[in-house]
């Protein structure tokens, strides 16, 4: 009983992780449908802010919930009007683009900070399901992620920015008639997509290990996660975080982690097959 | 207007490579006719990617699974038969089987082109994932262990059709590898000029109006990601020439990549600038690590992002463009379209 | 090492300085250089395990010619960042075979590498120092491995673990050559100490998430956990084994903690108390490992990472080559694996290190620490261990064209 209920919680655990590391992604790629490969670096970037502030003084929680999310921002920003804001509607460009921008970033944290970094351990310690030991820090992961999806949906919903969001979203040329400016836009969509991935990074901070080499190991596995949400960014993420880090972390607790790992690409690979739009192609269709 | 005939083109790049495959041992050594070797595998790999791509507006990120597949055929097949001319068809064959089987998964399925590029990545995953875990001596096909991530050594080199005992030495690998770079373009070029190449070109630009015309936009697609994977394929046998050497790093994200980047570099819709950019790439990475003084992913990463800002369509079509504009100034004045007044 | 510009400017400096000097170093300055390769990756992934190799060989050939140059002549390093990239080992072998004609290699760090770039060398007849621990079993008259074996290290960590903590023991391990080898080698040293393995589990190299594994730990409840995972990704086991509060609970032996600068990395409550068992500790106290350490931090800065037997192995490894040349006379490649497999050794770091004629690997010393506070407390020493793992498969003097690796068949 208590194992069952062990397990259930490291589902939730991994179901967490997977929606902070998308949901950049996937607010990036739903809004634009930009495939941006420099998603991992985004996800670095964010660890090392955390890390570094974390190390010179400031409060573990200022800098990942503060710190990391606006610097990452502002990198986004400078990226947008840097190099993304020429390529527009040039999708095979900007994957070329932000490639080389991967690359730039991993060379520039190596050159400045070495190859390795000095992290932090994770504060909360451990609690207990029964005879079982886990991390209360898994707590506050889960935790996060709800609020990060619970906020986005807010945004989107409530907010004013959140309806000129969606009405670009649905019919950028309706609503540039309408006295929206459509890359100003893009621009606040990018943003913002970087800084909840600078987010992440940084929630990620206490139970990784950080070089700058670390967001070549999530990439693949976030892309997966977006394509297989499709459209909707919360409830395509959400419910593609949640199809495959239940079949993760069962595969692996069966047998073993190789075969969790294949488990979710075969898995990626057949819905793809039978869902090629995505989960939110066919299913929810209207949702956010 | 009269159509430009594509055969003096084809043959003046025809002739430019027939002068480099004599050429260059002439002003080279050995280290320089290796070195052109690995380039011109990678070169070969590039092709395939700009054929499908370019021409058949397949967008596969996962060229990188039949090069590894064409490389690990090739190996096993040798070290299992000692004589290399069925080992070599077999490195065709296998991995253009393999993108057939791929391709009716994808194209049959109707698969949007984003999607194709997804399930090619993940494909390409997995099989790195799986080839990397065969090490241990239970996993062997024949004679040849697979060596999971430490790769397969030792592999031995392409011989001489049907002798065994005369393994062909590094400057005739380059001349075989040559020869076979300029039998595939020629081989692509007359395929993209035949009636295929036009209607593959044809559901490249609209699939729905090629279907209404009567073509299985799928069946074409099919044959053009097996004609790829097979050239894929013999890159893969190539490469394990060159290095005498095969390990699952093939498989890897990064390799898929830089075919990529090779075709946009060199020039999308263009079969010479994959050609091109293969080389050009792999040439700044190996004088990148010839330096100690920057970060080479620093400023491969600036050169990458620099290429796409200024020269987007790549190398080729800009000189092309360039070389048309010179030949238009030429021509007497009266001749040159008279400007339109503007309203 | 952190800002490259300072990094420039002191070689700048240097480079100016000894240009400056070189009237007077005297006749090595005059005589043709002997071209040293080095085939390191100094970025990427292994980036950080090739940076303090490529510093301690760097150390080594100034040292060297400072003394005057190799039979007279100065040395020159050429060197080439293979960027965590396996087609580069490959072409830049070539290279320093072909092009640049090298006297010796150092170099290739994971095993790919050097399976990679070995047939290359032995091809075109260039003498090979591989300088890294490894799995065991390269067999091959062309090639010296400097690094330690199973034989040397998990043999005295697996014993220690099971006469300190119990019998019941748990593997994990990466999934690719060096982990599995290194299981079975855990497996076998278990089950002759009277143990039992209750499982193994593999981790693909990208794995960053092991809240699984540790949930089937704690389910079966072992005395000792062993492990031989690899790289920073799998650091996050650590983090997460210390997030779960498990720390302390299970202790951890490990044969690959600490090489990329884990100790400076994740905080003493994550990290104390694991034991480890390499052929050289920062931390030694002789007066060799202590001139070694110093060298380093006054060369290249106080904040290099942890200088671990990686760096000491290259530079035993350059030293023993030079013995070799002494030896012979000659740098000619033959005369100096004649000349060196006559058991000649080099007083490093790490102890005295002595090549083995049969195997062409080396007797070295072996010392076990446990993580106390960022820094290895060595516990326990043992000199002079053979390559026992690899004697067993390999024989170069009754079969010296032998020119493989052999996968060492454990039976356990």
């Amino acid at each position: 009983m208590a194992l069952a209920a062990l397990i259930g919680f490291n589902v939730l655990n991994s179901i967490a992780a997977l929606v902070l590391l998308s949901i950049g992604l996937g607010v990036i790629f739903g809004m634009m449908k930009i495939i941006n490969l420099a998603h991992g670096e985004f996800l670095m970037l964010g660890a090392y802010a955390t890390v570094v502030t974390t190390n010179a003084g400031i409060n573990l929680f200022v800098a990942m919930l503060v710190v990391a999310p606006v610097f990452v921002g502002a990198v986004g920003l400078v990226v947008e009007r840097g190099i993304i804001r020429f390529l527009y509607g040039r999708m095979i460009d900007t994957m070329l683009a932000t490639w080389g921008l991967s690359l730039f970033l991993v060379g520039i944290i190596t050159t400045i900070f070495g190859t390795t970094v000095k992290g932090v351990a994770a504060p909360f310690g451990g609690f207990s399901i029964g005879p079982y030991q886990t991390s209360a820090y898994s707590l506050f992961m889960i935790a996060m992620a709800l609020a990060v999806l619970a906020g986005i949906w807010a945004m989107l919903r409530l907010s004013r920015f959140g309806l000129i969001v969606r009405a670009t979203m649905q019919n950028p040329d309706m609503a540039a008639a309408l006295g929206v400016s459509p890359p100003r836009i893009y621009m606040a969509t990018f943003v913002l997509g970087a800084a909840l991935t600078g987010l992440a990074g940084g929630v990620l901070v206490p139970v990784s290990g950080v070089a700058p080499t670390m967001g070549a190991a999530y990439i693949a596995r976030a892309f997966i996660t977006v394509i297989g949400g499709g459209a909707a960014v919360i409830t395509g993420s959400g419910l593609a975080s949640a199809l495959f880090g239940i079949i993760d972390q069962v595969v692996t607790f069966r047998t073993t982690p190789v075969f969790g790992q294949v488990a979710l690409l075969i898995s990626a690979l057949v819905m793809i097959r039978i869902l090629p739009q995505g989960i939110t192609g066919r299913f929810f269709r209207r949702s956010l | 207007m009269k159509p430009r005939s594509a055969w003096p083109s084809l043959c003046a790049v025809l002739a430019a490579m027939l002068l480099v495959m004599f050429g260059l041992p002439l002003v080279t050594g050995l280290f320089g006719l290796v070195q052109a070797t690995v380039f011109i595998a990678m070169a070969v790999l590039a092709l395939s990617q700009g054929f499908i791509w370019g021409f058949g507006g397949i967008m596969s990120f996962g060229q990188s699974a039949f090069f590894g597949l064409g490389g690990y055929t090739y190996a096993v097949a040798v070290m299992n038969m000692g004589d290399s001319t069925a080992p070599f068809f077999l490195a065709i064959l296998l991995p253009a089987a393999f993108a057939a089987l791929l391709g009716y998964f994808m194209f049959y399925g109707r698969i949007s082109d984003a999607y194709v590029g997804v399930i090619t990545l993940t494909v390409t995953v997995i099989l790195f994932n799986v080839v990397n875990s065969t090490a241990g001596d239970v996993y062997h096909i024949g004679n040849a262990p697979l060596g999971g991530f430490n790769g397969m050594p030792s592999v031995p080199p392409l011989n001489m059709p049907g002798d065994p005992s005369t393994p062909l030495e590094p400057q005739q690998i380059y001349y075989v590898c040559m020869a076979l770079l300029i039998l595939v373009y020629a081989l692509l070029r007359l395929i993209l000029a035949s009636k295929f190449g036009r209607v593959v070109v044809a559901i490249r630009e609209n699939e729905t109006r090629a279907m209404l015309l009567g073509y299985d936009p799928r069946l074409y697609k099919l044959l053009v990601f097996a004609i790829g994977g097979g050239i894929a394929g013999l890159a893969g046998c190539l490469f394990t020439n060159w290095g005498g050497f095969i390990s699952p790093t093939v498989f890897g994200l990064s390799q898929s990549a830089q075919i990529i980047i090779f075709v946009l570099v060199g020039g999308l819709g263009t079969l010479i600038g994959p050609i091109l950019g293969a080389v050009a790439i792999e040439y700044l990475i190996s004088v990148i690590g010839s330096q100690q003084t920057l970060n080479a992913d620093l400023i491969l990463g600036v050169v990458l992002v620099a290429f796409v800002l200024l020269v987007p369509q790549g190398v080729v079509p800009v000189l092309r463009n360039g070389v048309q504009r010179l030949l238009a100034l030429r021509r007497p004045a009266a001749l040159r379209a008279p400007k339109v007044a503007q309203p | 090492m952190t800002w490259d510009r300072r990094q420039i400017l002191k070689s700048g400096v240097a480079a100016a300085a000894t240009a400056l000097a070189t009237p007077f170093i005297g006749r090595a300055e005059a005589a043709e250089p002997i071209k040293v390769g080095s085939l390191l990756d100094l970025s990427g992934p292994i980036g950080t395990s090739g940076q303090p190799m490529f510093d301690a060989i760097q150390l080594a050939v100034d040292e060297v010619n400072a003394a005057g140059g190799l039979l007279g002549r100065p040395i020159q390093l050429v060197n080439y960042n293979t960027q965590s990239t396996i087609q580069l080992y490959s072409q830049y072998a070539q290279q320093l075979a072909l092009k640049d004609r090298v006297a010796v290699v150092h170099g290739g760090i994971t095993s790919a590498s050097r399976e990679a770039i070995r047939p290359v060398f032995d091809r075109y007849r260039i003498l090979y120092f591989y300088n890294v621990l490894y799995e065991g079993g390269v067999c091959d008259r062309d090639i010296f491995c400097t690094g330690t074996t199973p034989a040397q290290t998990v043999n005295k960590l697996v014993p220690y673990a099971l006469k300190t903590w119990g019998k019941k023991v748990y593997i994990l391990a990466a999934d690719y050559n060096y982990g599995q080898i290194t299981a079975k080698w855990m497996t076998k040293y278990t089950r002759d100490g009277g143990g039992t393995v209750q499982s193994v589990d593999f981790f693909p190299l990208d794995v960053t998430s092991f809240t699984a594994t540790i949930s089937k730990i704690q389910e079966a409840k072992p005395d000792v956990l062993l492990s031989a995972l690899v790289g920073s990704n799998h650091t996050a086991f650590y983090r997460q084994w210390a997030a779960a509060g498990m720390k302390g609970k299970i202790p951890i032996a490990s044969t690959t903690f600490g090489l990329v600068n884990e100790l400076a990395t994740i905080n003493p409550s994550e990290s104390d108390g694991i034991v480890t068992s390499y052929g050289y500790y920062q931390e030694l106290k002789t007066p060799k490992s202590v001139a070694f350490v110093d060298a380093i931090h006054k060369k290249f800065g106080a904040d290099v990472p942890y200088i671990s037997e990686l760096a000491a192995a290259t530079y035993e490894g350059f030293y023993l080559w030079t013995a070799g040349v002494k030896k012979a006379n000659n740098i000619d490649r033959m005369a100096v694996i004649k000349a060196l497999e006559t058991g000649l050794s080099f007083e490093g770091p790490s102890g005295k290190v002595t090549l083995d004629h049969a195997t062409h690997h080396v007797i070295r010393n072996a010392y076990l620490a446990k993580a106390e506070n960022t820094t290895w407390d060595v516990i326990a020493s043992y000199p002079d261990q053979p390559p026992s793992d690899t004697a067993a498969v390999c024989n170069l003097i009754t079969a010296p064209n032998t020119d493989k690796q052999f996968v060492i068949d454990i039976k356990a």
